[in-house]
């Protein structure tokens, strides 16, 4: 297992400094701050759902600036990119201490946990000082230009195209499930640049604004009316040669780290993320709170199943600290997150299905007008999938698990070694 | 499997694994079974020199531990137990006396001489907790202790004791006219009668032991009648613990010697490793053991540290171990055809082993309703 696979372990002395505020001094601060500088969650406003999510954009822009003019944005990114260069614990205190306060939740993923992960790891000089530090800082917001309708697994199957022009790049194609694109300022585009090699050697990153005239974006409705998906067309969109992350052509590896990122805060255990949901107000219902709008709360079965959802909610955190420290110690290959990317879609669908048998008949129906609370245990039923197929299917991770950590013989890839334009593709 | 161990432990686990393979290797349990199981008595009293039964009795009784976190280090000699189905008493012993020690720190009769006795493996002491056709349920006995003058007369009948036929001593819980008791009842006590009982495990035994009118004096009580069930929460949450870590074991030795298996085992020219639909079984079964050593991690350093939420993460733990070991296991026997399911193939051991953790102390769907009333539901 090579320790150098493992992001962040050159920064792990950076942690381990005796010169680091001790956490629990970090924290006495932080509760302060918040405190007097972070407004309070209003049990009579909405958070967290579809519904208030336009809203919430222009709020947390601001609620991130006033993080990085408080010095407590980036906890774990870098001071030199306006980060504050502190270790995963005085993150992990950071957001138990913000709990009961707004925070700038929707900036967490993509934009910092998978999209500046990657520019810190990745990235120029020059583009960390923009991009990086103006994700930090509030005043950009960032996201992912992957797959393509063509093939979502195959995710180095791509066909979108960049042509080098002097000192640009003309980028022509079409990208899908790109999460909060409507939202973001930049992307970063993962695009063809050689047809003639094999199809992971020929790829390259490039950052490229969201909103530009060369480039048409809508949004996509999901089966539960939600529309955080975007879909892009471009139309020779003309980007400076300078936005190249990485070498061209060796995109796949600058495209690897951030699905490693991907993974990490899919599965619940990115250092970039700071602060976590409300747990009521919000779309994410508790068994719990289910049971007792019920009236089961009493049933010894119905008991029996809340206590054991609650048990795989604890095995899932303690699950994704395990190998958290496993990786940061060498022991476990960077593929190893891919098992947190499994249980964090099995045990969170285990959830969404113990709901709906606990709310019975009355997920179905709601008076119009109503707070709709159990009708929202089955629409949130609805996406479902969306557990195991976001950030990567379920059947990837398994085969990731089994090729990367057990190491068994990989599966025949009829793409190998053959250059792209000779790969035969569907219609 | 901590990934955090300190270097003493990391070698404490080295010597106790060594020491079980040099002296039980699974061939000889084996042979224990064929002669009819138990365990031999010099290899529980060697286990005692290694310091089997001393991890959880404080410095000042003569216990102790290398490296000062004494049940995280029986954790990793109960999982290595896991890993080759050993024999012996290690959970009986190490539950009674964790309810010695508790019994001893709020002030109850002193038990320093069976607690020695214990810690040197010449003395096997077992928890007789359930009943005949109850369910776990330890402080609703109806095994009775009724006062007369200065001693306690028992009468019940207690089975499913663990190492009932090898023990010295019983820790018996019993109602009182005031509440529930614990007592001490010596093995040859007048009224003391044991009869083994069949077991689904390979070579542990257990035993129906019924106590018939058997006087103990005052002296044999083990803390105070106020903090029974305080003591037999400390003991349930040690010997629920160390029944995951022995899961724990016996799922992480099976699952690599099926995945060795799964190398080694041509089928139509190719590895069955090279099957995607096999690899990615062998993909969730080792989500599942991270899972399993995660959460019983958890669950050993709450109670080594008697953290205020030990009760929960134990029963987490059973819940989430109890469930998914013996899946897991049921899964490596179908990886290895019919071969998993013959008496020959070691797959069975394990099988009975996590089964029988399974079951005791709380079956998973006792520890889920459990966690239920500990969240406050």
């Amino acid at each position: 297992m090579l320790v150098t696979n493992i992001p962040g372990h050159d920064r792990v002395g950076e942690f381990m400094s005796d010169q680091l505020e001790s956490v629990e001094d970090f924290r006495i601060r932080a509760r302060a701050w918040l405190s007097e500088n972070m407004p309070k969650l209003d049990p009579a406003k909405e958070y967290n759902t579809n519904r208030v999510a336009d809203r919430e954009w222009v709020e947390h822009r601001a609620l991130q600036k006033k993080l990085f003019a408080g010095g407590f944005a980036g906890i774990c990114f870098p001071k030199e990119y306006g980060g504050q260069g502190l270790s995963p614990a005085h993150q992990a205190a950071f957001t138990e201490e913000s709990v009961s306060y707004e925070m700038p939740l929707r900036l967490n993923v993509p934009s910092l946990s998978i999209c500046s992960g990657m520019l810190l790891d990745m990235g120029s000089e020059e583009q960390k000082q923009t991009y990086l530090r103006g994700a930090i800082s509030g005043e950009m917001i960032l996201c992912q230009f992957l797959s393509e309708p063509s093939g979502g697994s195959d995710l180095a199957g791509l066909l979108t195209r960049a042509q080098r022009d002097g000192d640009t790049y003309i980028i022509n194609g079409q990208k899908c499930w790109s999460t909060f694109a409507y939202a973001a300022d930049f992307a970063t585009c993962l695009v063809r640049t050689d047809w003639d090699a094999p199809k992971h050697r020929g790829l390259s990153m490039i950052i490229v604004p969201v909103h530009d005239d060369a480039t048409h974006l809508q949004r996509v409705r999901m089966v539960d009316g939600s529309e955080e998906f975007c879909e892009e067309f471009f139309t020779d969109l003309v980007v400076p040669a300078g936005n190249l992350v990485g070498t061209e052509n060796d995109g796949w590896t600058v495209g690897q780290r951030q699905l490693f990122y991907e993974r990490q805060a899919v599965g619940g255990g990115s250092p970039y993320v700071s602060g976590q949901p409300p747990t009521r107000g919000g779309s994410s219902a508790t068994v719990e709170e289910v049971a007792r709008a019920v009236g089961k709360d009493k049933d010894p079965a119905t008991r029996e199943i809340v206590g054991w959802q609650s048990a795989l909610d604890t095995v899932n955190h303690q699950l994704i600290k395990r190998i958290t420290v496993g990786m940061a110690s060498g022991e476990y290959p960077a593929m190893a997150s891919s098992m947190m990317r499994l249980a964090h879609a099995e045990i969170p669908q285990h959830k969404m299905d113990v709901m709906l048998d606990i709310a019975g008949d009355e997920a179905v129906t709601s008076v119009v007008g109503g707070d709709g609370y159990l009708r929202s245990v089955g629409v949130q039923f609805l996406m479902r999938q969306g557990a195991s197929l976001g950030g990567g299917s379920s059947e990837m991770s398994r085969n990731m698990i089994s090729e990367r950590v057990l190491m068994m013989p990989r599966e025949m890839a009829a793409d190998r070694d053959v250059p792209f334009r000779e790969v035969r593709r569907g219609r | 499997m901590d990934l955090e161990l300190s270097e003493d432990q990391k070698l404490f686990r080295n010597t106790t694994a060594k020491f079980l393979d040099n002296e039980l290797p699974v061939e000889k349990v084996r042979a224990i079974n064929k002669e009819g199981g138990g365990f031999p008595a010099e290899f529980w009293t060697q286990g005692a020199e290694l310091g089997w039964a001393a991890l959880l009795v404080p410095e000042e009784l003569g216990g102790g531990s290398i490296s000062g976190n004494g049940f995280q280090d029986l954790a990793i000699v109960a999982e290595e137990f896991g890993r080759l189905v050993s024999p012996g008493p290690l959970l009986p012993v190490n539950t009674v006396i964790a309810g010695l020690v508790e019994g001893a720190a709020i002030g109850g009769p002193d038990h320093t001489e069976t607690i020695e006795g214990l810690m040197s493996g010449e003395l096997i002491g077992t928890w007789a907790a359930y009943e005949p056709k109850g369910h776990w349920d330890p402080l609703n006995p109806s095994t009775t202790a009724t006062k007369n003058g200065d001693n306690y007369v028992i009468t019940g009948v207690k089975d499913r004791v663990e190492a009932g036929d090898a023990a010295g001593v019983f820790l018996v819980t019993a109602k009182t006219a005031s509440g529930v008791a614990l007592f001490l009842v010596p093995a040859d006590a007048a009224g003391v009668s044991v009869e083994l009982v069949d077991s689904l495990d390979f070579v542990r035994h257990h035993a129906t032991v019924t106590f018939s009118d058997v006087t103990v004096s005052a002296d044999a009580m083990v803390g105070t009648e106020s903090a029974t069930a305080d003591i037999v929460e400390r003991m349930l949450q040690v010997v629920v613990a160390l029944q995951c870590a022995e899961m724990n074991g016996a799922i992480n030795r099976v699952f690599e010697f099926t995945v060795q298996w799964a190398f080694d085992r041509y089928s139509f020219g190719r590895p069955l490793a090279s099957y995607q639909a096999l690899k990615h079984r062998f993909s969730d079964m080792r989500t599942w053991i991270e899972c399993c050593n995660a959460t019983a991690d958890e669950a050993v350093k709450a109670v080594n540290n008697r953290a205020e939420n030990s009760a929960r993460l134990v029963s987490v733990a059973k819940a989430y171990i109890g469930t998914k070991s013996v899946q897991i296991i049921q899964d490596c026997v179908q990886m290895h055809g019919g071969l998993g399911v013959t008496w020959e193939h070691d797959c069975h051991l394990y099988l009975r082993r996590a089964t029988t953790d399974r079951q005791l102390f709380g079956t998973p769907a006792d520890h889920k309703r459990r966690i239920a009333d500990l969240i406050g539901l």
